[in-house]
């Protein structure tokens, strides 16, 4: 093995940049899997390095809005239930940071790109969690919405990246279900807790459409990362799957979906929704969404009190180190 | 879980069986606050390995308390369930120690809050898990293991911190002084526990209250920080139900939704 890889190393060395990428591209094409000690263009890299960080960051942004109901959650089953959830964000985050150093940039320096706000996280996360309902709603939604992505990048061409992606698949569609059950159990309850769950669901329907990206047509980075075998899916295909499969289950709950101009297109067997608000997007991505400066604000707080802590304890492993050394 | 196979029916058993009532509820009380005050960390820790222990051990706690309401709910339809327990009383009727209702503080604080309140149970469930009513002896033999990994968790962040830098040394050595006076409640048996004690033995208060002081003795000196010299006990006790301003405000916050829906089901 560790001869092969030398022989290909040096037969690419000698080889122009152009071959390299003809090569990595057909690699691509037959599907093989690139593993980070291989040769890559550094487009793919960066598409990759931006991709990853900006998920590890969407994982762990996204544990506020959630913990926010934590210490009121209406039962101890949900609150267990709750922070156990919470607690897999944290560890999914943790995981995909580790899969992007395999690409040569730490883990300090991802996140603290996160906190000075020059990295991305998803903008679902910017708006607030003001009921218990939106518990319900985010896992049936948000974290479904996030399956139907994970799924497809448990396939993508870069191996860290697939592997992590099914290892955290599981524990979403865990999430998933909770949420449905918080859902679930809201449109059969009392008349306060059905209204509950229909002013959540107006305001995270539009916002979770959204998720999957800009249309095709208007997608920057789209065409270049299907190229790479980093998507394999569009936005759009994304979207509609998700549209499909939801507005099913939001009619078995019995829950009105707002959009009036929503209609089942029988030639094409796939629901039409109407015009999704991009202005708002847009907004939340320039850092004018409801909760931008909060959840940022949360982390720095979080770090900042957190740095004496960190600094404690790599001063203490650095006296053990010490003391084992003279032993 | 088994149901307790001593017998608490009848007149003559009525004091006793409500000390064990009152006693399982300090234990649930404990467990239920303490790991409502460690979520409140979830998403804000020092780091996310951190935020992830932290996140465990409440949970553990969580469900300890879960555990032990519904045992009491078994033994007693009166109890309701056990988030009835958990939603619907008031701050009044909560057993829990002061300790536990301490604010979170700096990580220092929430990390000596831990070793105080764990290093206590670590030892009352060593002899719990030995004693004749075997709804304490089963469920301390489960929890034990649960608690001595918080206990090593929060050990060894003590001695990181003690031994750390000067500024983590001041702190954990402020937090220390901060809530030793919260200790004592933990050691002297409460009246439930006394009656416990005196009918079964279920445990001795001088063993664990010896086994405790050496451990923080050993600990702490290892850590470099100093046990506090002072005694002075607070004049607050939860076991007695006297509660500090901290409990209402933790349960006006935990209790909001279920009591705005009363008849709901979540
Ligand atoms: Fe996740
Ligand atoms: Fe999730």
């Amino acid at each position: 093995m560790v001869e092969g890889h030398f022989g290909r190393t040096t037969r690419i060395r000698a080889m122009s940049e152009e071959q390299r990428t003809k090569d990595f591209l057909s690699r691509i094409d037959a599907k093989e899997t690139i593993e980070p000690k291989e040769w890559m263009p550094e487009r793919y890299r960066e598409q990759l390095v931006r991709m990853m960080s900006q998920h590890a960051h969407s994982e762990i942004v996204g544990m506020l809005p959630e913990g926010n109901w934590i210490t009121r959650a209406p039962s101890l089953r949900r609150k267990i239930a709750l922070i156990a959830k919470v607690q897999d964000e944290a560890g999914h985050g943790h995981y995909i940071y580790s899969a992007v150093e395999t690409l040569g940039v730490s883990r300090e320096e991802v996140y603290r790109k996160l906190l000075d706000g020059s990295a991305k996280y998803s903008h679902i996360f910017n708006y607030p969690t003001t009921s218990w309902a939106d518990i319900g709603m985010i896992g049936w939604l948000v974290d479904g919405a996030a399956i139907i992505n994970q799924t497809m990048l448990a396939r993508c061409s870069y191996g860290p990246y697939a592997r992590a992606m099914l290892r955290i698949c599981k524990e979403e569609n865990f999430h998933k279900k909770q949420g449905m059950e918080i859902v679930s159990r809201l449109c059969r309850g009392t008349a306060a807790q059905k209204a509950m769950a229909q002013e959540s669901f107006d305001r995270w329907w539009w916002p979770t459409l959204m998720m999957f990206g800009l249309p095709d047509e208007k997608s920057k980075n789209t065409a270049e990362l299907m190229q790479f075998g980093i998507k394999l899916r569009s936005n759009d295909e994304l979207r509609q799957r998700f549209i499909d499969m939801n507005v099913k289950q939001a009619q078995e709950f019995g829950l009105t979906i707002p959009d009036p101009d929503l209609y089942f297109d029988e030639d094409s067997g796939h629901w039409q929704i109407g015009p999704i608000p991009w202005e708002e997007f847009f907004e939340v991505l320039k850092g004018n969404g409801p909760c931008n400066r909060e959840r940022l604000d949360a982390k720095i707080r979080a770090h900042e009190e957190g740095r004496w802590v960190r600094e404690a304890a790599s001063a203490f492993a650095e006296k053990r180190a010490k003391r084992r050394a003279k032993q | 879980m088994t149901s307790n196979r001593v017998e608490h029916g009848g007149a003559a058993h009525t004091s006793s069986r409500k000390a064990l009532d009152h006693f399982v509820l300090e234990i649930a009380d404990d467990a239920l606050v303490l790991g409502h005050r460690l979520s409140e960390w979830c998403g804000h820790g020092p780091t996310i390995e951190e935020d992830i222990a932290l996140s465990n051990i409440s949970l553990d706690h969580l469900g300890q308390a879960q555990c032990l309401y519904e045992l009491l709910v078994e033994n007693d339809a009166n109890y309701g369930s056990a988030d009835k327990l958990a939603f619907f009383r008031d701050s009044f009727e909560f057993r829990n120690c002061i300790l536990v209702e301490q604010e979170n503080g700096d990580f220092a604080q929430t990390i000596v809050r831990q070793v105080y309140f764990s290093a206590y149970y670590y030892f009352l469930y060593e002899q719990l898990s030995s004693c004749p009513i075997s709804l304490l002896s089963d469920f301390a033999a489960k929890a034990r293991k649960e608690v001595s990994y918080h206990l090593r968790h929060a050990g060894e962040w003590i001695l990181r911190l003690g031994d750390g830098t000067t500024e983590s040394k001041a702190r954990a050595q402020a937090a220390i002084v901060q809530l030793w006076p919260f200790v004592e409640e933990l050691l002297a048996p409460s009246e439930a526990a006394s009656i416990l004690i005196a009918e079964s033995q279920v445990f001795e208060p001088s063993t664990v209250s010896s086994a405790y002081k050496q451990y923080l003795e050993t600990l702490l000196s290892e850590a470099t920080l100093e046990v506090p010299s002072s005694t002075a006990a607070s004049p607050l006790n939860g076991r007695q139900l006297k509660h500090s301003e901290h409990l209402s405000q933790l349960l006006s916050v935990m209790q909001s939704t279920a009591r705005a829906h009363p008849d709901a089901l979540w």
